[in-house]
């Protein structure tokens, strides 16, 4: 059974690059998980901030192949829409990003390739993966000589910023579990209510009981479930958002990898200089000449490198200034959304 | 302390002749000072009006010395106030106390607060418990002659009443495993009685959903309050992340702190209220209905050695032995079963009139009080959305 879900994809533009004004597709999830990978290659390493694609969970998507017939199936293809959506918000408000071809393609060509190696972009393996990069980065942060104290600054509150809101995601998640234990609990407590009512031989103080239990069973349940599954969607746009702290993060680290290359270039001049006035020394014309070669090589790659930093530096930068103004409104309009 | 409210649960007439209140108490290390204060016509006392201090141990010390006299068998016994119970509160202050150095002073503070008004309502709580138990005592017509509840009224020193030790504690429990042995024989009997029959199957019957009914609403009371207790650190997180001045990053958390911290804020209060009237409500008929069974096995009881008394009789008579020993004891034990039958109906009575007076005197002021709420709520949605389109 190769059941799949696939979500409708439509744009309305008026952007002359594409062929029509409105369009619409059908994606299915790895389409997108696929969509990131591309852009991540092309672009993380410039110092591009990629929007994080949507986790995946195991467990919500089986219930949805298995045709489970509850509201939790539902629920879930629901959000995964929602995140997928504000997903493809993000990629096409990047003003760079929108004119790679790869997301014109996405969102204008009939039938897309399958995207392969898809599996390890789990939310979990998201995670991990940018952990991974920034245990190694932070072993080189000791030898960085920071010149520019904004990047610094900026790296310390992505940072703190980071850490605030798992903390806020893990009471969240807890208000999540007491919500619904209370649903459970106010169900019971009715059903009770109403035992007490029929023992009761007063007539009109049973009466009285019997509706306080039906009253308290219908409202007290259906707020409670509301309010759970609206604590859920809270809990899921911070941790929406933590990714995209991680990623921000990620932009950072990729300027640190310019950094270093442009470092392990100039060290690996030096070496070859100094092979260069051994040989001088050691008085070997034919290899005097390959060594010139290589340091003319090598001081190429220096300057490019240089060049390269200072590129991705300007990007990141950039991007972090857009970062902030962008995340205001888009992580606003949901829960106003919500509300209303 | 200020006057504590009245209690709520016990529909009361205010008797000029003998009223009884707590008009002040004092929490100490592992005790509560309760001031009791009593305003009387009647010639009994020195004074028109006066106060003594009580503890908690005097208060049980009274409740027993009249479930051990026999002359009030054929009453309900009002329930002894329960144990006041700091101790979870306390554990919660110290651990507060501990966490201190992990979280800002601000999120300190208002734990800090929360946790106080918790003791401070638990305290509350267990005053009013202890004044209701006075007033039903002054406003029942026999119990409110007894010399002990004068001495305990009166005597301005310590009445030396220590808490029970072990042994007398064992020996409390086993006799409760004898009543209750004792009560399934004895509920066995069928009474001639038609009222007393249909009220012992009412109770029964009605002691355990009360039991039931309380137990899922402290149940659904304390989820409540979890979530409660979750949303308000919540809360001070999202204050704590909008009030770093140094974070363009977290610029719009102030307008998100907004809402969830209006939004959700409702429910704690919500969850202290519905604490407060139904929960308690519950717990005190659990208490009372325990007392009016207790009442029927002792009625229960009396009849058994009345018709044992008479067995006895007629055997002595068949035998021509110690008749008139028996016809005595016969006689005492028809007397004090009448005694017993006679009070216990109108004791019985009166204690259904109390409950639904009760029950809907607290039901009425619960559904107010949702309603209130559920009138807040919406106000503050709607202004929440007032800002919210506002600002886009």
């Amino acid at each position: 059974m190769n059941a799949y879900m696939a979500y409708k994809v439509s744009t309305q533009t008026t952007l002359a690059m594409f062929r029509n004004k409105t369009f619409t597709v059908r994606r299915r999830f790895s389409d997108f998980l696929g969509l990131y990978e591309k852009l991540s290659e092309k672009h993380g390493p410039n110092g591009f901030i990629v929007p994080p694609p949507p986790e995946k969970s195991i467990l919500g998507m089986t219930k949805v192949k298995v045709g489970k017939d509850d509201s939790s199936a539902a629920d879930f293809v629901e959000r995964r829409r929602g995140a997928l959506e504000r997903y493809l918000q993000r990629v096409v408000n990047h003003p760079s990003l929108l004119q790679d071809p790869d997301v014109r393609e996405f969102l204008e060509r009939e039938e897309l390739p399958r995207a392969v190696s898809t599996q390890a972009l789990s939310g979990a393996g998201f995670l991990k993966m940018i952990n991974k990069a920034t245990d190694a980065v932070s072993k080189m942060t000791i030898k960085m000589n920071e010149s520019d104290v904004w990047f610094e600054e900026k790296l310390q509150e992505v940072e703190s910023a980071d850490q605030h809101f798992r903390k806020l995601h893990t009471l969240v998640e807890s208000l999540v579990i007491h919500r619904k234990e209370l649903s459970l609990n106010t169900a019971s407590f009715a059903k009770s209510a109403a035992m007490l009512g029929s023992a009761e031989d007063n007539t009109a103080l049973s009466r009285a009981l019997s509706q306080l239990a039906e009253v308290e069973d219908k409202m007290e349940q259906l707020h409670q479930d509301q309010a759970a599954n609206d604590t859920f969607s809270f809990a899921e746009l911070i941790a929406d958002f933590i990714r995209l702290l991680g990623a921000v993060r990620g932009s950072f680290d990729q300027r640190m990898k310019a950094w270093q290359r442009w470092q392990d270039a100039q060290a690996m001049l030096q070496k070859k200089r100094e092979t260069e006035a051994k040989l001088l020394w050691a008085n070997k014309p034919d290899k005097l000449q390959l060594a010139k070669e290589e340091i003319a090589e090598w001081e190429a790659k220096v300057t490019q490198y240089e060049r390269d930093f200072e590129r991705v530096s300007a990007t990141v930068r950039k991007e972090v200034i857009r970062f902030e103004l962008i995340k205001y409104w888009e992580a606003f309009l949901p829960e106003a959304k919500a509300i209303a | 302390l200020a006057s504590p409210p009245r209690a709520v649960n016990v529909d009361l007439q205010t008797d000029a002749t003998l009223q009884v209140d707590i008009s002040d108490a004092l929490s100490e290390r592992d005790k509560v000072k309760f001031t009791v204060h009593t305003k009387s016509t009647l010639p009994n006392f020195k004074q028109n009006e006066f106060s003594v201090v009580r503890q908690h141990e005097e208060f049980i010390w009274l409740h027993d010395s009249f479930v051990e006299n026999e002359d009030y068998a054929g009453y309900i016994i009002p329930p002894a106030p329960p144990r006041p119970d700091f101790d979870a509160s306390r554990e919660k202050l110290q651990k507060l106390g501990e966490g201190e150095g992990s979280m800002t002073k601000e999120e300190f503070t208002k734990m800090k607060q929360e946790l106080e008004a918790e003791y401070l309502a638990i305290f509350k709580k267990t005053v009013a418990m202890h004044e209701v138990f006075l007033c039903r005592v002054a406003a029942h017509p026999v119990l409110r002659k007894d010399l002990n509840f004068h001495v305990f009224l009166e005597y301005n020193q310590d009445l030396s009443v220590r808490g029970k030790n072990k042994k007398e504690k064992l020996e409390d429990f086993f006799k409760n495993v004898v009543k209750s042995a004792d009560g399934v024989l004895v509920a066995g009997v069928k009474d001639v009685d038609d009222f007393f029959e249909h009220e012992k199957t009412f109770l029964l019957e009605y002691h355990n959903r009360v039991k039931d009914a309380s137990a899922k609403s402290d149940k659904m009371i304390r989820s409540h309050k979890s979530a409660a207790d979750d949303i308000n650190r919540i809360a001070s997180s999202l204050y704590t992340l909008g009030t770093q001045d140094s974070t363009d990053l977290c610029k719009y958390e102030s307008l998100l702190k907004l809402l969830t911290f209006l939004c959700f804020k409702i429910e704690a209060r919500v969850a202290a209220d519905e604490d407060l009237k139904l929960a308690d409500l519950l717990k005190y008929y659990l208490r009372e209905s325990q007392a009016a069974k207790d009442l029927l096995y002792r009625r229960s009881r009396a009849l058994v050695d009345y018709e044992n008394a008479n067995k006895a009789l007629d055997k002595a008579r068949a035998k021509n032995r110690d008749v008139l020993q028996a016809e005595t004891s016969q006689q005492l034990c028809c007397h004090k079963f009448e005694k017993i039958s006679e009070s216990a109906k109108q004791e019985l009575i009166d204690f259904k009139t109390r409950r639904v007076a009760a029950f809907r005197k607290n039901l009425v002021e619960l559904a107010e009080l949702e309603l209130k709420h559920a009138k807040g709520n919406l106000q503050l949605l709607q202004s929440c959305l007032g800002v919210l389109k506002g600002n886009t």
